[in-house]
């Protein structure tokens, strides 16, 4: 009931929907960093959308499964391999006990997700079991991956079990074998390069000065090798304020551009404190979370300025497809 | 984290703005008081009793509230608009506010430290920088009830009201690269006690055995907005003694 961690790979650890309702005691949220990965990787393998899979990141680890298993890997494209042969993304997969998950260069985006069947046997601690590695808690002891760490994973659900008998059990040969359907592509749109994020004013927009508006919406900024899950800073043109202008710490949330005073700004996301003190100029839209989580160290990206309203369109319409993904999984996949 | 706390004012009228489309912020004025606290403990309370469908979770801040919601639940699987549901949810809510009992007073929570030596590294330079005998230093730091604006910056740190500003000290120009949970220290016009272990600024002058985070516990924080509290002093022997038998 397990897989074998032969590799670590450089950060690999377990998340799920993320510690929800502790920010007001200062809990970071944690949980993915493309949440819309790790949810369509779920649905892929009859999963609840927030259940615990593995965040991968860049250089993947080498893994063996000690029992058949039903996975899919979402996200960047990891170069991953299954037996030596390439693996498709976005799409169940069923393999058999001893089969070996392994992963060479990031060929595009730089998070991957490994969704089990029947998900992922750690405790929960506050009701999620999302590593929190700088509190040493959740996931796996609190901490990423290490070589000789075994998974606890239980195995498929009853009809992921059956989904994992209809693609293995005809013929005894291969090792491991893929659906022909795949989810609407909408939801896997596939990393680009230098994404235009969309965002919204932040709430101190107009402490910024006109040059300093301008350039954030109309230049470019690169995420510098300094990024971790906490936040990416942001390397571009210097963003500066009218005036010194104190600001009360307050909440903030995953995408809020704040910018400290060297001028540089930082996005925050899935690790990112509850509350900051920096002014806020701009705020990147909830839809957009899964392209901007998926800008690798030295990538490049651009901010769009949208309203509100649009904002919640899209919100409301990439939620509409993850429902149908899931209402057609139920009805033709996993009845 | 250096904001000084100034003394209270009036009651403020509110603001509204998103952060983002999943929340939003209440905005109580520009200044911290103890009114404008009371005001945000009140408005918390009142979404514990009232959750409108949707609410996620609010963090509390000096003058803010900031309100976290599921659009897709908020809009009715996208029938309304949901910044304008939440918006209305939170209008009627302030409304009733005035109506409402005020949350009940927390006892006073106790934190015992052992200023000085070893667990204080910074008290001698403090005392310095004051020009305040060590033993006045602790005298005025455990004389006030300080009062738990908000909870921040790591899981159960407080942002403490209420320091006599005789000991404001700067930060330190080079930060430790890791000062231990349960260091209580000074920057500016503020103190405060490190939750988990961090890097961190701040001129410690002592140390408490108490755990402010317990993630293990179902209320993982030890304080919360709100709660008032005191320091008081124990020596090396007595923080010993507590830390064997806190859990």
């Amino acid at each position: 009931m397990s897989c074998s961690i032969l590799r670590p790979g450089l950060l690999t650890t377990i998340q799920d929907g993320g510690r929800r309702g502790y920010r007001q005691a200062g809990v970071i949220v944690s949980g993915p960093m493309d949440s819309l990965a790790l949810r369509v990787g779920n649905l892929l393998v009859n999963n609840p959308p927030g259940a615990a899979g593995l965040e991968i990141t860049l250089l993947g680890p080498t893994l063996r499964f000690e029992t058949d298993h039903l996975l899919a890997l979402t996200g960047a494209d990891l170069s991953a391999t299954l037996d030596g042969e390439f693996l498709p993304l976005n799409r169940p997969v069923a393999v058999r006990r001893g089969s070996e998950l392994a992963f060479g260069p990031a060929r595009s985006g730089c998070r991957a997700y490994l969704a089990f069947s029947g998900g992922l046997a750690v405790p929960a601690v506050l009701g999620s079991q999302s590593t929190y590695l700088r509190a040493g808690l959740g996931g796996l002891e609190g901490r990423a991956l290490r070589a000789g760490d075994l998974l606890p994973a239980p195995g498929p659900t009853p009809a992921g079990q059956r989904l994992h008998q209809q693609l293995l059990s005809p013929q005894p040969s291969p090792h491991w074998a893929t659906t022909p359907w795949f989810p609407d592509p909408t939801l896997t749109p596939g990393p680009e390069a230098a994404p235009v994020i969309r965002a919204l004013r932040g709430p101190e927009y107009d402490l910024f000065t006109p040059a300093s508006q301008r350039a954030f919406w109309e230049e470019e900024f690169t995420v510098t090798p300094q990024s971790d899950r906490m936040g990416y800073r942001l390397a571009g043109p210097e963003l500066q304020r009218r005036a010194e202008q104190e600001i009360l710490s307050s909440a903030v949330t995953f995408g809020t551009v704040q910018v400290p005073a060297s001028g540089a700004p930082i996005v925050l996301l899935a690790d990112h404190q509850t509350t900051g003190g920096y002014p806020r100029i701009g705020q990147v839209i909830t839809a957009d979370f899964s392209r901007l989580a998926q800008v690798p160290p030295g990538g490049r990206l651009r901010f769009q300025e949208v309203s509100l309203t649009e904002a919640h369109y899209w919100y409301l319409h990439q939620e509409k497809t993850i429902q149908q993904l899931q209402r057609g999984l139920a009805l033709f996949h996993y009845r | 984290m250096d904001q000084p706390l100034p003394p209270p004012s009036g009651p403020t009228p509110v603001q509204l703005y998103p952060l983002g489309d999943a929340a939003v912020v209440l905005k109580f004025g520009e200044s911290i008081s103890e009114a404008t606290h009371r005001t945000i403990q009140a408005v918390g309370a009142s979404l514990d009793a009232h959750p409108f469908p949707g609410l996620l979770e609010y963090v509390p801040a000096f003058t803010t509230l900031t309100v976290y919601y599921d659009p897709w639940v908020v809009s009715q699987a996208g029938q309304q608009d949901p910044y304008q549901r939440v918006s209305e949810s939170l209008r009627q809510l302030l409304h009733q506010l005035p109506e409402l009992p005020a949350p009940d007073a927390a006892p006073v929570v106790e934190i015992p430290v052992c200023y000085g030596g070893a667990f204080g590294p910074d008290l001698d330079l403090l005392s310095r920088y004051t020009g305040l005998a060590a033993e006045e230093v602790i005298r005025l730091h455990t004389e006030p009830e300080y009062l738990v604006y908000m909870i921040g910056f790591a899981p159960g740190f407080p942002y403490l009201g209420g320091m006599n500003e005789r000991l404001a000290a700067p930060r330190k120009t080079q930060p430790r690269p890791l000062v231990p949970a349960g260091a209580v220290g000074i920057a500016g016009r503020q103190t405060g006690i490190y939750s988990l272990p961090t890097p961190g600024g701040w001129q410690l002058i002592g140390r408490t055995p108490r755990r402010l985070f317990t993630p293990e516990a179902t209320s993982p924080s030890l304080l919360r907005a709100g709660q008032r509290l005191r320091f008081v002093p124990i020596s090396e022997a007595e923080y010993q003694h507590l830390q064997e038998h806190e859990l």
